[in-house]
């Protein structure tokens, strides 16, 4: 086992002018669970297949324990890599699947096999290794790359979306799965996806990528509650995090929130912990809003007016542990670009989309006009020229 | 307001009954064409199958399809021509030949492929384009200058020019197949074997061979028809009688001259020499037509 470090980890294509990673640092501690997440040709895979050693160096520095890898042979890395499309031997067996590595490392028989019984026995696949990839279902077949993975009993497991090629119900059973056996064996892991579901239950922590820059490394709940800009707030969380232009106003521990034609005020414990809020009195920023910070009024015992708005149900996506209300407020959006994210769906003319995660026993309709509250202590405040977050 | 729907099903049936028997006449029709046609180009093969079945002397005086004397003289004859010099010594010389051309057909031909297909190096783009080019060289611009070539070294009455350039890659044609073949296997193979350290010969040996298998049968099936019916380079390489393959030892059977042919005993071995093309092709049929088995990548 070994920790993984990046410095300054850069790819570029195109004699430079495209930048996959750039200038990406990052420490992984032995034994930990990172996932690297991001938008679809965030660079991410770039990153991962470079402490592979698959694809070239063009900055920075890999090191692997304590070992400087940049120039290191794929095979002389310590490394186990599973990859997208599992990459099976088509013509092995199972077993022979997972023996490859050993082979090729020349290991004794006797040890091959009673490695490849091992691994068969963790990943519970002792009734399949005769079969051929092809006779196994998308499960076995990821649980065999698993297997030629862990077999090898690398210092470092690497794995590139694993589970993108599965069902939706087969990749929770393997989330959980390998999840677990990373918990068992404790091999540091460094994890490729652009699933923000996995990365957050996966992870110990997250690594978000955009555009080949590193956005924020953190634990999954850091990320979620304190995200550092308005593109870690909108990637993660779905339904996506409600962002709207607003004025601050007033002073210290007085602020209150311009949001459109509303006024909210901001409560004494977040403005006290907050100082920093004060500073921007007066200027424009960005607040942020989880939908499930947004209830019914109705709901909620004795609901500051203050804290309320009133608006009507433009859609209502009824999911049986929760209902989605999408309202139409008046207020200005900030859109965040990302190529993951939705494109805006379209509110009543004059209004901005507002996303609202109401509980199951919601009975709000399409049409109505529904009063919510909105949780301004959990409400999030960026820089409105940086987008960087305004808490610390 | 809702109108009454109503349809008569004695109609629709004789609509149905009238467009069956369109379709079954138009078939009929088509069917009658495809086998006279087939007739006309089966025609020379059944008269030659025939002939080899009746008396030499009947061959070219009996004008009937189906022979008055059946016999099977004509095959001894045939294959006995040569007095203690058989046919068995040519088919030996034919398979000698194509066996090791396929050898090396599929070994140089697929390292060569893999070469061009996976590995990075120098000149490839260039290296291809030539190895692309001498496909377009026709066989009579270098004859010449190889028959020399190979007299010069001494191999000429030796099978070593029809099989040593085998060995070599000489075949761009099966080069170009397999380079297609293999840059369609998924990168992620090759790369999940790199990271399993698996050197480029392990690569090329465990991996990609096994998994092109559809090419290599393809190139040892077309490599073994090409070999065996090659009638004009083992004509000019091969000159001593014992050396000749089958389709040369077919020639001896006329005489240009003017003198005695004998067309029976050529008939019968014509006949004989179709068995192993049509059995070898038959034989790898399952191979070539069978799909790789890509369930695995996936």
């Amino acid at each position: 086992m070994a920790s993984v470090t990046l410095q300054n980890l850069t790819k570029a294509y195109a004699g430079g002018s495209l930048r996959a990673v750039n200038d990406v640092s990052l420490e992984i501690e032995d034994g930990e669970f990172l996932v690297l997440v991001g938008p679809s040709g965030c660079g991410k895979s770039t990153a991962l297949r470079m402490i592979a050693g698959l694809e070239e160096i063009t900055d920075g520095a890999v090191w692997i324990g304590d070992d400087f890898v940049n120039d290191v042979h794929p095979k002389d890395r310590d490394i186990a890599m599973v990859f997208q499309s599992y990459a099976l031997y088509p013509h092995m067996s199972v077993y022979d699947n997972i023996a490859f590595p050993l082979q090729i490392a020349k290991l004794p028989k006797d040890e091959i096999d009673r490695r490849v019984q091992e691994a068969a026995r963790i990943l519970e696949l002792e009734a399949y290794l005769k079969r051929r990839p092809g006779q196994l279902s998308g499960g076995q077949r990821q649980r065999v790359a698993m297997g030629r993975a862990i077999v090898r009993k690398p210092a470092v497991f690497l794995m590139d979306e694993p589970l993108s090629n599965l069902d939706a119900k087969l990749r929770v059973q393997m989330r959980a799965e390998i999840a677990s056996i990373q918990h068992r064996l404790g091999v540091t892991t460094v994890y490729v996806t652009h699933d923000q579901v996995e990365a957050m239950t996966m992870g110990h922590r997250v690594a978000l990528l955009k555009d080949g820059l590193l956005q924020q490394v953190d634990t999954p709940s850091n990320i979620y509650n304190k995200p550092r800009n308005t593109f870690v707030a909108a990637f993660i969380g779905s339904p996506t995090m409600n962002m709207y232009w607003a004025t601050l106003e007033g002073q210290a521990e007085e602020l209150v929130i311009h949001l459109g034609s509303h006024r909210l005020k901001l409560p004494a414990p977040l403005t006290t912990a907050h100082p920093e809020l004060a500073a921007y009195a007066g200027k424009k920023l960005i607040v942020g809003i989880r939908p499930e910070d947004i209830v019914e009024a109705s709901t909620v015992a004795a609901a500051d007016p203050a804290d309320c708005i009133t608006a009507k149900a433009d859609l209502v996506e009824a999911l049986g542990s929760d209902v989605i209300v999408h309202l139409g407020i008046d207020a200005q959006a900030a859109e965040v670009r990302s190529s993951d994210s939705l494109d805006e769906i379209k509110s009543a003319e004059g209004t901005s989309r507002c996303v609202a995660r109401f509980t199951a026993k919601s009975d709000v309709r399409l049409g109505q006009t529904v009063t919510v509250r909105l949780d301004t202590e959990r409400m999030h405040f960026f820089d409105g020229e940086t987008g960087e977050t305004i808490l610390t | 307001m809702a109108t009454a729907k109503t349809y008569d099903p004695e109609l629709l049936r004789a609509e149905r009954r009238r467009r069956n028997n369109l379709r079954r006449l138009k078939g009929l029709g088509l069917h009658l064409l495809l086998i006279v046609l087939l007739g006309i180009m089966l025609y020379p093969v059944i008269w030659m199958i025939f002939s080899a079945l009746r008396p030499e002397a009947e061959i070219f005086g009996d004008m009937g399809f189906i022979p008055t004397n059946w016999t099977l003289e004509n095959f001894t004859r045939g294959w006995f021509l040569y007095g203690n010099l058989t046919f068995t010594q040519f088919y030996i010389n034919s398979f000698i030949i194509c066996a090791l051309a396929i050898i090396g057909n599929l070994l140089a031909c697929s390292m060569a492929a893999y070469a061009f297909a996976r590995l990075e190096f120098r000149g490839k783009w260039w290296l291809f384009a030539v190895m692309l080019g001498t496909m377009m060289l026709p066989i009579h611009v270098q004859l010449i200058p190889q028959y020399i070539f190979f007299l010069n070294i001494g191999w000429v009455n030796t099978i070593l020019p029809l099989v040593v350039p085998k060995f070599l890659a000489a075949d761009a044609f099966f080069i170009f197949l397999m380079v297609q073949f293999m840059r369609s296997l998924p990168i992620e193979l090759e790369q999940a074997a790199v990271v399993d350290g698996a050197s480029y010969w392990q690569r090329y040996w465990r991996i990609i061979l096994p998994l092109s298998m559809p090419a290599l049968a393809t190139t040892a099936v077309f490599t073994f028809i090409n070999t065996y019916n090659d009638f004009f380079s083992q004509l000019i390489y091969l000159t001593d009688t014992d050396r000749m393959t089958v389709p040369v030892a077919l020639r001896l059977f006329l005489d240009p001259s003017g003198g005695a042919s004998s067309f029976g005993g050529l008939f019968a071995m014509v006949l004989i020499s179709i068995g192993p093309v049509l059995g070898f092709f038959l034989a790898s049929q399952r191979l070539l037509t069978k799909g790789i088995a890509t369930q695995g990548f996936k």
